[in-house]
């Protein structure tokens, strides 16, 4: 994946001016600093989400992507299995839903799950869905540090060899996940 | 940390409680209604409550009184149900398609705009008199759920449709796992405005024009002979015909709601639905 020249801007603001960045294949890369330098608008740019004003992404493709938006995006209506396994049918939902610690809340609503916990569900989701590419922005907001680092430990093995970008201005998360790190000033 | 919830079955204690409270509302205003009638002191202006019910106790044990009530309800219910499909149908179109929108938005605003007596009249000429009631509810609830369902299309969540993009649910997914429940709320408000809105229009119909059997023209001849014990009877079987059938379009709606998504909500979590 890649970006050469990227101009982007909302609203006559500009968010990325001569943007060039390269993103190894079978690497986790890590766009790493403090919030408001764009990050995210890369992100989006490589999933296809959003369009440069000038410049080229060779972005995600047509390949399976396994995305962690900035925010939970769990269906509502559907407990935690089945947004589990809406996303990715076939898929032992509960299997994932264990690995990331709610074995035992599978069957609830996100309205009853802790901001934790539906991050949690977020990065069951993602890893169940098992993408080409993984683009999570802020995989382990809102989780304490034992989890953090139980799950940056499975993100870890499950990614391996898997091409992946992740974003965060959190420093373990870069430096045990991160295989090249983009840092943003 | 898990967040509480009230439990989701009412207690037979709080359901006793509801009707003890309802009983007491509706003995309030039968008490000012008796007032009322006792100040004005004239039958042809207000009926006492008395009389009511001793002109509802020989109409009810009549068959042509549940005929009557039943030849309304069909008259209403198929022109409310038929207008409730195609407010839905219209306002997947018009917001799906800029061209369809544009099209279709003079014919909803005038349908909006215009009194119900012109169509009524328009309908007379056109149509049997027994049709006249079922095309005026049709009439008024179509852009009331036209409205109320593109209005829930509108709201639809962007970055659940974002989520859905990326993990590349079929169109039968995003429908019933995102459209669905964002349009839940919308639908169901439509359906309980439109319902009154039908019996409003769908009666004022049968008044102008006179079917045979309807509540409508025994409004009118009650109007026309001064009986005013019939107007309050009459008029008092269509609010609780309009109060049961709310209850069960509520009921089937929400029920129909669930089976769609496929899903729920936690017992005790507040309903959208």
């Amino acid at each position: 994946m890649e970006l050469k020249h990227v101009f982007k801007s909302f609203d006559g603001k500009a968010v990325l001016s001569d943007v060039s960045l390269l993103f190894p294949e079978g690497q986790i890369s890590c766009l790493f600093g403090p919030s408001g330098r764009g990050k995210t608008t890369i992100l989006r740019l490589l999933a296809g989400l959003e369009q440069p004003d000038s410049g080229t992404v060779d972005g995600v493709g047509d390949r399976r992507v396994s995305v962690i938006f900035q925010e939970d995006r769990l269906l509502p209506f559907c407990t935690a299995e089945m947004n589990v396994s809406v996303a990715a049918p076939g898929v032992d939902a509960r299997l994932w839903l264990e690995k990331v610690g709610l074995a035992d809340d599978a069957g609830k609503y996100p309205t009853q799950l802790s901001g934790g916990m539906c991050r949690r569900v977020a990065l069951a989701r993602a890893l169940a869905y098992d993408g080409a590419v993984f683009l999570m922005d802020e995989p382990f907001k809102g989780l304490d540090r034992e989890m953090k680092l139980r799950m940056m430990e499975l993100v870890r093995r499950s990614l391996r060899g898997k091409t992946a970008l992740f974003i965060t201005h959190d420093l373990e998360e870069r430096d045990f996940l991160g295989d090249s790190v983009i840092g943003f000033e | 940390m898990t967040l509480s919830t009230t439990p989701g079955k009412k207690s037979k204690g709080s359901k006793l409680k509801r009707i003890g409270s309802a009983a007491l509302v509706a003995a309030f205003w039968i008490a000012v209604w008796e007032g009322l009638y006792y100040l004005v002191n004239q039958d042809i202006l207000i009926a006492s409550p008395q009389a009511v019910i001793a002109r509802g106790a020989q109409l009810i044990v009549t068959s042509e009184f549940w005929m009557t009530a039943g030849l309304s309800l069909y008259r209403i219910l198929i022109g409310y149900l038929i207008a409730v499909a195609a407010g839905v149908v219209v306002a997947v179109a018009t917001s799906a398609s800029k061209i369809v929108y544009s099209l279709l938005y003079p014919i909803i605003s005038i349908l909006r705009v215009t009194p119900v007596a012109s169509f009524i009249i328009l309908a007379l000429v056109w149509i049997s008199a027994g049709a006249v009631p079922s095309l005026m509810a049709g009439i008024i609830v179509l852009p009331i759920v036209w409205a109320n369902v593109s209005e829930g299309i509108a709201q639809t969540d962007i970055q659940l449709l974002e989520m859905a993009r990326m993990y590349r649910f079929s169109r039968l997914k995003i429908f019933r796992r995102i459209y669905i429940p964002s349009v839940a709320p919308y639908f169901t408000t439509a359906c309980m405005t439109g319902l009154g809105m039908a019996w409003k229009a769908g009666i004022a119909a049968e008044v102008l024009s006179v079917p045979k059997l309807a509540i409508g023209t025994n409004i009118y001849d009650a109007k026309r002979y001064i009986e005013t014990a019939d107007l309050f009877f009459w008029t008092l079987v269509v609010i609780i015909l309009s109060m049961i059938l709310e209850k069960l379009v509520r009921l089937a709606v929400k029920q129909i709601m669930r089976r769609v998504i496929g899903g729920g909500q936690p017992d005790g979590a507040e309903t959208r639905i």
